[in-house]
């Protein structure tokens, strides 16, 4: 964590939900900058939605998020785009495109109508495919490529949207144990580089503490729990949320708290 | 931009007007055919060694007729490309999903209407396609996704109501069937330079707001979700690229009736040859529609010389194969 304890993202008092049934209620949490948060709770807990209301593809019908004490939803989607950025699962990428087109697209914010890209645009595409180590596969179609990098693609895809908040929904599904390490290493490396912060949703509880500076648990749309790993990720805390109970294991050497389920 | 497929594409449509021009009920040597078109140009000045009727054939004929089909196929093609990628479904096609149907229901409303002049037939077809598209849209919408097989019900459906209507208008209003039938069957009855005239701004207008929408369209493919987050907006991004995909369609249908499978066969074929990317999909199924409707219709000149088969019938003959051929290959999802 960086230094300077500066709060890019503020969520204040954010409801949303789907037609009458309520998602997300009252939720508040802020995200400093070099900061990584982590999200987690059961399935239907709101992480996703949470991450949507965000990214401003679903309306909050109460509360505001602040960036860099800005709010969003006085920004345009191409304003918002150059704030915050998301890295959606992988699953079934359009296999039509080549990896450079895919990433390029990460300036849509920042391009005209036509979309013809400048020099400025053409170096940060460039950054962003070295950064997350797909420039060697630049040329590939996204239909020939493993899952897990096409996960990298992504990233890359979302780094060259030049935003200071990463959103991310549970970017380690789907990708094998060496490709999840990886990712999740190369994030905490982004964060501390460029002072970025990000939000993730995740769903492996085990990989939270060794990746994240604070976690937040979300239960039925509400936050149930928020702080340091440890302190969040006790066995009450986990058996509350799953319905499932759990043994808590700390490692020996660093001292991150891992839980199990009771056999 | 690949400069190959565009040279391809140029020296294959360029062969398609002067075959389109030369061949016919009266055949026209193709070298004497440009040999006229070049006089034209001052300063150009070959011998006339052609009967004089050549001239006038070629000129208030052949000339105006293959503008018109080359304009027609790429209208067709450049939409069905739009569709295509707007719905993110490979079997989008103005014919198949009712867009072409749409504008032919509103085409023969304004025609059956006396007082309605002629200049008014385009906006007619254009508000029957655009009503048309928003209802298909709506209905085969599941969720954030319109999948194939409740695009193509949904399309099926519409078609069939708004052909059905169009019959029905056209049996109750007697003086205008022959013309309103073979106009439906896609047979390029309007000839001249009056009607061409008429039609071109529709056209023109239409096919660079096309060109220029690949961009967006590209964002589009990883889905509206993606898009927006991504910065697009997508909600003006996709009411601008149906009214240009809509303008087209009904330019096309307004003069030169329901002629199918261009749309879905040309794009098809081109992103095959050249990848999925819209910013040269787009222009590229352009050219390619108005290659492949002049040499459609060429063999409907020559199969049934001195007359003249409907463009449509090839169309159709030619197309519905390829349609079941591109069906099977959408299981395996290999080019989206």
């Amino acid at each position: 964590m960086t230094a300077a304890n500066i709060t890019l993202m503020q969520i204040q008092d954010i409801s949303a939900g789907y037609g009458d049934t309520p998602a997300l209620e009252n939720i508040t949490l802020e995200v400093k900058q070099g900061e990584i948060m982590g999200l987690i709770g059961p399935n239907g807990a709101g992480k996703s939605t949470l991450i949507k209301v965000i990214s401003g593809v679903l309306r909050a019908s109460a509360g505001e998020v602040y960036i860099d004490g800005q709010p969003i939803t006085s920004l345009s989607t191409a304003a918002r785009a150059r704030r915050i950025a998301v890295v959606p699962q992988a699953r079934q990428l359009g296999g039509a495109f080549s990896v450079r087109q895919a990433v390029l697209l990460g300036r849509t914010a920042y391009l005209g109508f036509l979309g013809k890209p400048g020099e400025k645009d053409l170096q940060v595409l460039e950054w962003a495919m070295k950064e997350t180590a797909v420039d060697t596969l630049a040329d590939r179609k996204l239909a020939e490529i493993s899952g897990g990098e096409q996960q990298r693609v992504l990233l890359a895809r979302a780094l060259a949207q030049d935003a200071r908040v990463l959103l991310l929904d549970e970017p380690t599904n789907h990708l094998d144990l060496k490709y999840q390490v990886g990712l999740l290493r190369l994030l905490r490396e982004l964060v501390d580089k460029e002072s970025l912060s990000i939000l993730m949703a995740m769903h492996d509880l085990n990989q939270v503490s060794g990746v994240v500076d604070r976690v937040a648990l979300l239960v039925n749309g509400r936050i149930q729990s928020i702080g340091k790993p440890d302190v969040v990720l006790t066995p009450e805390n986990i058996q509350d949320a799953y319905q499932t109970e759990v043994e808590l294991f700390q490692h020996p050497q660093s001292g991150i708290h891992y839980l199990f389920p009771k056999t | 931009m690949p400069r190959r497929p565009f040279l391809i594409v140029s020296v294959l449509l360029g062969t398609a007007l002067v075959l389109s021009i030369a061949l016919g009920a009266v055949t026209i040597p193709p070298g004497s055919a440009v040999r006229i078109l070049l006089n034209k140009i001052p300063g150009v000045d070959f011998d006339n060694i052609w009967p004089a009727y050549f001239e006038t054939i070629l000129w208030d004929l052949r000339l105006p007729h293959t503008i018109l089909v080359a304009l027609t196929g790429a209208a067709l093609a450049g939409s069905g490309a739009a569709f295509q990628g707007l719905f993110r479904n490979p079997l989008a096609d103005p014919y198949l999903i009712g867009v072409a149907s749409g504008a032919g229901l509103g085409a023969i409303v304004i025609m059956s209407i006396p007082q309605a002049g002629r200049y008014l037939v385009p906006l007619g077809a254009f508000l029957g396609a655009l009503i048309t598209i928003v209802s298909v849209y709506q209905l085969a919408k599941v969720g954030q996704i319109v999948p194939l097989t409740t695009l193509i019900l949904a399309g099926v459906a519409i078609g069939s109501f708004t052909s059905a209507l169009t019959s029905f208008l056209m049996l109750i209003s007697d003086q205008m069937v022959l013309q309103a039938m073979s106009f439906l069957l896609g047979g390029s009855t309007v000839t001249g330079w009056d009607p061409l005239a008429v039609a071109l701004p529709y056209f023109s207008i239409g096919l660079t707001l096309l060109i220029f929408s690949g961009h967006s369209l590209n964002v589009l493919q990883f889905g509206e979700e993606q898009a927006r987050q991504l910065g697009l907006p997508v909600e003006k991004v996709k009411l601008f690229i149906i009214i240009s995909a809509s303008l087209t369609t009904a330019a096309a249908v307004s003069f030169s009736g329901v002629i199918g499978f261009i749309g879905l066969v040309v794009p098809h074929i081109i992103r095959i040859l050249w990848g999925g990317d819209y910013k040269h999909l787009i222009p590229l199924s352009i050219i390619g529609g108005g290659i492949t409707l002049l040499v459609a219709d060429i063999l409907a000149r020559i199969v049934m010389a001195p007359g003249y088969l409907p463009v449509g019938i090839v169309t159709a003959m030619i197309g519905a194969p390829f349609f079941l051929w591109i069906l099977r290959r959408a299981k395996k999802e290999v080019f989206w």
